[in-house]
């Protein structure tokens, strides 16, 4: 096997930067199936990475580990330097780790602006308040503008149950964004959306305050690499491939196992 | 009540509720306005009995009902604890109060037991909580259950603190301003008023923070665990919120029959009030004063009923069994589901007329 290449963030940890993620030998098993095995992987705060892999890599499952929706069977899990492997999510999220979801997670018996809103009150103080929030609390604007940012500006007050799928997935990413998010876990934004979707998808993703970084899965080649500086491949659980977007493009193995035998 | 309200407590959206637009006062739906002066006006035309007995009794169950409606309704946990907590709250106005076991009753002044039986409630329902957030569904109901049973049977036994099987008689209320708040009209006032503060508490909080996540929580609870919330404290403080609207309608309760024992939390008053919550409709806070009227109406008038048909008195049960099983079959959202599907179709077969102009 070609030996994986020292990524930006790796020569990082070496002189001593605290890194935005840093997965040391996690492993999760499933029974006898080892959905992650040994992935050792880190991610510079800042640092926009993309993830590829065919269907049943690990790839939702890494992010998983990371967020603590499952807790890895070993292995350590670094967050902007601190020992998250034990903790539950919402201590996790509230360090300034965000997540979408492959499949909507949403509320559907709660409107568009309901939704937004409980996501700004996750990570700000005020999570058992008992006073009815008013339209002019800053939380409220900030949830009003995540909103318009992912162009729902005139679905505030409709369920989510009546959202379009393409609105469903935005609204995952405004509930990723809300607060101030660090970093993020984007889980396949794009599957299912409409080529003008996705370049709002692309839009608003470049467009992310440049200290915000990221770890992107796509199946799409074009999204991935359009807004991925760096790329990890995934193949039955392992990380084979780190590097540049360029570099991966025209690696053969990746060409043969990825584009080629695996995905499709 | 106030049917008119609209279906469903997320129907409107918190941007709705802002200080723009028509003050509070010209937002209450005149159903609001209707029932309210209906309920002011009811010791004009209702005697005593209907006061006292039916509508102060619908009150008091209504409100155990509404603390299990806001847990189920809008929390998703269902729990059966809810009488015994309200028992609770009961026995400890007896306890710190005064009654006629004079060995046991501590004699506190009111403003000093009131506050420490609802503080007390409050506890053993926050415990109660901490135990059944750990499960779900049915295992919910089962924890719940077993733990409103063993307070029946504990408070059964224990002689030193419940005065066992016997309980405490001669619990009556402070003669607060010169009222006896026993004698029917003033304590269909009193009752009327907390029903209505609970009411009221309960439809603000649904859109509060606290309101909103907890119903976050009932439809998702792993994203709200990823938005940074602690779905487990917030389900027990849940319980703890539900926990004082049910130790207010205990005391309530204690002081209208002027005794409690532990019949009062037996399992028989433990599974009415499931279903005064079910009969009513568990989603929105007006369908358990729904259930509870219509429990309440049945239980006080069936055995007469009974009675033309024949058959014994005493099978009063067997009527509101009867009719628990026809609402849940016909309607698993209770009456107020029967009424919205009702207007449902009314409105359906009006809309043409609508579309023409004609007025509705
Ligand atoms: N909770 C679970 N229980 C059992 N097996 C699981 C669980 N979650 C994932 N797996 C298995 O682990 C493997 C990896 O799944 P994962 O969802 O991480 O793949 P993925 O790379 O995200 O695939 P896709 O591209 O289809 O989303 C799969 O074989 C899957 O069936
Ligand atoms: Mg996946």
């Amino acid at each position: 096997m070609i030996p994986a290449q020292r990524s930006i963030g790796e020569l990082l940890t070496a002189a001593g930067t605290s890194n935005a993620l840093e997965l040391r030998g996690v492993t999760r098993t499933f029974g006898a199936l080892a959905a992650l095995s040994d992935v050792t992987l880190t991610v510079k705060p800042g640092e926009r990475r993309g993830v590829l892999g065919s269907n049943g890599a690990g790839k939702t499952t890494l992010f998983n580990c990371v967020t603590g929706d499952v807790m890895p069977t070993s292995g350590t899990i670094r967050l902007f330097g601190e020992d998250v492997t034990y903790f539950p999510p919402h201590e996790r999220i509230r360090r300034g780790l965000r997540r979408t979801y492959q499949i909507s997670l949403l509320f559907n018996g709660l409107s568009v602006l309901d939704n937004v809103y409980l996501a700004c009150r996750g990570v700000s103080r005020g999570r058992f308040s008992l006073i009815r929030p008013r339209r002019s609390d800053a939380l409220m604007q900030s949830a009003f503008e995540l909103i318009e940012a992912v162009h729902l500006g005139a679905q505030a007050g409709t369920m989510v149950a009546e959202l379009s799928y393409g609105q469903q997935r935005q609204l995952e990413i405004a509930l990723a964004l809300a607060g101030a998010p660090r970093f993020v876990l984007f889980d396949e934004p794009a599957a299912g959306l409409s080529p003008t979707e996705r370049s709002e998808l692309v839009e608003i993703l470049t467009n992310l305050p440049r200290h915000i970084g990221f770890i992107i899965i796509e199946h799409d080649m074009d999204v991935a690499l359009r807004v991925a500086e760096s790329v990890s491949m995934m193949h039955n659980g392992r990380i084979f491939k780190e590097g540049l977007p360029s570099e991966i493009e025209s690696d053969p193995e990746v060409q043969e196992l990825y584009l080629g035998g695996g995905h499709g | 009540m106030a049917l008119a309200e609209r279906p469903g407590p997320s129907a409107l959206s918190i941007g709705a509720l802002g200080r723009s637009g028509p003050g509070w006062l010209e937002r209450i739906p005149t159903s609001y306005w209707v029932v309210g002066v209906v309920l002011l006006c009811m010791p004009v035309v209702a005697n005593d009995f209907i006061l006292y007995q039916i509508l102060g009794w619908t009150f008091i169950l209504g409100m155990i009902a509404l603390s299990l409606m806001f847990l189920g309704g809008y929390g998703g946990m269902v729990s059966l604890a809810q009488m015994s907590i309200a028992a609770l709250a009961g026995y400890m106005v007896a306890i710190l109060g005064s009654s006629g076991v004079q060995t046991i009753s501590l004699n506190w002044p009111w403003w000093l037991y009131i506050p420490v039986a609802i503080f007390i409630a409050a506890v053993f329902a926050t415990m109660i909580g901490a135990l059944a957030v750990r499960t779900t569904g049915i295992y919910t109901i089962m924890i719940t259950l077993a733990i409103a049973a063993a307070f029946f049977y504990f408070t059964r036994q224990n002689y030193t603190i419940f005065n066992g099987y016997s309980g405490f008689a001669n619990v009556v209320p402070p003669e607060l301003l010169g009222v006896n708040w026993r004698t029917p009209i003033p304590f269909y006032y009193l009752a009327l008023f907390w029903a209505v503060v609970s009411y009221l508490a309960v439809v603000y909080v649904a859109r509060s923070p606290f309101g909103l996540a907890l119903q976050g929580i009932r439809d998702n609870p792993r994203r709200m665990s990823a938005l940074g919330f602690n779905v487990f404290l917030h389900r027990v403080a849940a319980y703890t919120f539900a926990s004082v609207i049910a130790a207010i309608a205990g005391i309530l309760l204690v002081w209208q029959n002027a005794q409690i024992s532990p019949g009062t939390a037996g399992l028989p008053a433990v599974i009415d009030i499931l279903v005064i919550a079910i009969v009513g409709g568990i989603k929105r806070p007006i369908g358990p004063f729904i259930g509870a009227l219509i429990y309440v109406l049945l239980r006080t008038f069936s055995p007469d009923v009974l009675q033309v048909f024949g058959l014994p008195d005493d099978r009063f049960k067997l009527l509101i069994g009867v009719g628990f099983l026809a609402i849940v079959y016909w309607s698993p959202d209770g009456v107020l589901g029967l009424w919205d599907r009702w207007r449902a179709r009314r409105s359906r077969t009006r809309d043409p007329m609508a579309s023409t102009g004609g007025p509705s």
